[in-house]
């Protein structure tokens, strides 16, 4: 049996697989590149580090959460490609950034004592530093249909005036707990909180940033291939099932009950 | 008042078959200096020993060591690693005047809980074995965890035993210059054959090194898959094999000694110690084989990715039929998110017979983005056991399990196979 001819290839670059991807964002990049195998095209993954220059064919990117070290490793080396990122996000490139990639993606963080961190402002979002945590499942009605998920973050991001969410939320905290808007979303470029990984769960998703990478790296329509995604919507749709039902049973009880616990966790 | 209250409702729980950490957390409400005041009776040693992986088994194999020297030890054995584990421990042992019949204390609290003891407690030896991601929806970031550790050994009395083959762990040396320092690891003569246990991706370009060994620092050298030497300068250990296989446990036995050589001093025996390795047996979930029908059934309790890992690398390419039975409990880690940070391919040969557990259609979807083939997928864990079991009569079995999955695989196997007590332990 031999293989088929290859339908294109595809770059893929994990921003920082060191230091912002702690949460199983890992999953993202196994996910993508899988499927883009499995859709008939050839797929490179590139991990790119702080201080490394970036190949130059790239066709899709993947960032990750991490911790504040973490993000302080990164943020030089996000200042050197910041202007090469800008121009490849409003070019289309699609880019699917979780957490603290979100966080950067954004205008500014700023910290629980008030320090204006910038960020690259691809996204119109800014983020403050919190002192409670919003941890747990969470379900999203997205343009892309119903996505679940699981987010852990203290920092509460606010989007800019004309920037459209990624999602609505029905179950959980999203962006900021209280507008009922989950991540953001400009161009083909994600920001997202949702770990879960968010994309193997979630395969309408990642089928769309992989239609953009494709389109970009053959100069042809995406060319599917058909995939079975049964056991990935059933894991999806039992999820989203048990985590609807929970949130219509404690919003029935005490309003704020969920709200994160603790307040000595430093992180974002 | 305190210990009445707690040991009532300790024989209360042990009627219902309940958990272990409960009593303790009502004696804890009641009396927050129980704790104190019981473990002022123990001269010989409080150690703490915490860390993300093996806290179990090394407790279990100090515990060992030391009594096998002849010392009386309190210990915590349950794995219940919270401080009210220890006080419902410490129900069951003490009369109601409070006294504990100890020379050495030897408790496994997880990394928070260590601390908070303590905090309330001075521990006069803390043992510190690794750190690793686990549970991030509790602790939320490996760098908060290698805090709570250098914390630890901030507040130890006597002296700290470091793993010298985690940069997290050795580099707290330098922020507690008043306290004695030793060391646990792999021999770095022979480090280079030795794979890895952590995880590189998270531990950053260190120019740190541990110091060079001294006869008091246990070193690590494995001979072959099951044999192995822990040696002090020119003294040592083995060649022995444990019960329990793999380099995670070789490693535990290791810690445990240098460990039991601090607390015993001048008394530490290499020959008592490893009589007493050799026959320590693998403590619940990790490893142990139950007798089904005739074959054995090994349950593998898997927590992390770094506990996974090393588990799948200590038994993933055997032709075993496997079941993986995920729960997302607060107690298993409600984000199923860490399993896309284990390698599943050491399964891609032989596949996987069946997955299960509330995540069960999760986890199969994470074993197909590795190329593995599932046969089956049932959450329920009853029907599926049932089912994996009936398909495999005759063979032997390996069930990878969350926490809360092990523990109603036990009662399910307890009940099938006739097994006393097997159900309760670990509680």
């Amino acid at each position: 049996m031999s293989t088929p001819p290859s339908k294109g290839r595809i770059v893929l670059v994990h921003l920082y697989p060191r230091e912002m991807s702690i949460y199983g964002d890992l999953g993202n990049t196994r996910c993508l590149a899988a499927r883009i195998r499995r859709h008939g095209y050839e797929c490179v993954v590139h991990d790119h580090h702080p201080g490394m220059p970036l190949p130059e064919q790239t066709h899709l990117f993947m960032g990750g959460g991490g911790q504040d070290s973490g993000q302080s490793r990164v943020e030089d080396d996000l200042a050197v490609i910041g202007d090469r990122l800008h121009g490849l996000a409003s070019d289309g490139t699609p880019m699917v950034m979780i957490c603290g990639m979100y966080q950067m993606f954004g205008h500014a963080f700023i910290t629980h004592d008030g320090v204006d961190l910038p960020g690259l402002g691809i996204l119109d979002v800014t983020t403050r530093g919190q002192s409670t945590r919003m941890i747990g499942g969470i379900v999203l009605d997205t343009g892309f249909g119903e996505v679940v998920g699981f987010e852990n973050h203290s920092g509460a991001t606010m989007l800019g005036s004309g920037q459209q969410p990624f999602g609505q939320v029905r179950a959980g905290f999203g962006n900021n707990g209280v507008d009922g808007t989950e991540g953001a979303r400009t161009h083909n470029v994600i920001g997202s909180y949702l770990h879960g990984p968010i994309l193997p769960a979630n395969p309408r998703v990642a089928d769309a940033l992989i239609a953009a990478a494709a389109e970009r790296a053959t100069g042809r329509p995406f060319e599917p291939a058909e995939l079975d995604d049964s056991v990935a919507d059933e894991a999806r749709i039992r999820q989203i099932r048990r985590l609807l039902s929970t949130s219509a049973k404690s919003a029935k009880s005490a309003k704020g009950a969920k709200s994160a616990k603790g307040g000595w966790v430093s992180s974002r | 008042m305190a210990i009445a209250a707690g040991k009532l409702t300790r024989a209360a729980t042990r009627i219902r078959g309940g958990g272990s950490a409960f009593p303790g957390l009502v004696a804890e409400r009641v009396d927050p200096a129980i704790l104190t005041r019981t473990l002022a009776s123990v001269t010989g040693g409080i150690v703490v020993v915490t860390g993300t992986n093996g806290k179990t088994t090394t407790t279990k194999m100090l515990t060992a060591i030391i009594r096998a020297h002849g010392r009386r030890v309190f210990t915590n054995p349950t794995g219940s690693n919270f401080t009210r584990g220890v006080i419902s421990a410490m129900l069951g042992q003490i009369g109601l005047a409070g006294r504990l019949d100890a020379d050495v204390a030897v408790l496994e609290l997880d990394e928070w809980h260590a601390l908070r003891f303590a905090e309330v407690v001075t521990p006069t030896h803390a043992l510190l074995l690794n750190v690793a991601r686990d549970q991030l929806d509790r602790f939320a970031e490996i760098d908060t965890t290698a805090r709570l550790l250098a914390d630890l050994a901030g507040r130890t009395a006597h002296l700290v035993v470091l793993n010298r083959d985690d940069s997290f762990v050795f580099r707290i040396a330098a922020s507690v210059p008043d306290k004695h320092i030793r060391y646990f690891g792999v021999d770095p003569q022979v480090a280079g054959q030795v794979p890895s246990l952590h995880e590189a991706d998270v531990r950053f370009e260190d120019r740190a090194a541990p110091p060079a060994p001294t006869p008091d620092d246990g070193l690590l050298r494995p001979v072959d898959g099951r044999d192995f030497t822990i040696r002090f300068g020119d003294r040592t250990v083995g060649p022995l094999a444990l019960r329990q296989r793999g380099l995670a446990a070789m490693v535990n036995a290791t810690a445990a000694a240098t460990m039991a050589r601090a607390v015993l001093g001048e008394d530490f025996r290499t020959d008592v110690t490893e009589a007493v390795l050799r026959e320590v047996t693998a403590p619940f979930g990790r490893g142990e084989v139950i007798d089904a029908d005739g074959q054995p059934l090994e349950l593998v309790l898997v927590k992390n990715p770094a506990g996974f890992t090393v588990a799948l690398s200590t038994y993933g390419n055997e032709p075993v039929a496997t079941m993986i039975a995920i729960n997302d409990d607060y107690a298993d880690g409600q984000d199923v998110s860490w399993l896309y940070d284990v390698s599943f391919e050491a399964l891609r040969a032989h596949g996987v017979a069946m997955t299960s557990g509330r995540r069960a259609y999760d986890m199969a979807l994470r074993l197909n983005y590795d190329e593995v083939t599932v046969e089956q997928i049932e959450p329920d864990l009853q029907a599926a056991l049932e089912a994996f079991l009936t398909a495999y009569r005759g063979q032997p079995t390996r069930i990878f399990c969350t926490y809360t999955a092990m523990m109603s695989l036990r009662r399910l196997l307890a009940a099938r196979f006739d097994l006393a007590g097997f159900a309760q332990e670990g509680q």
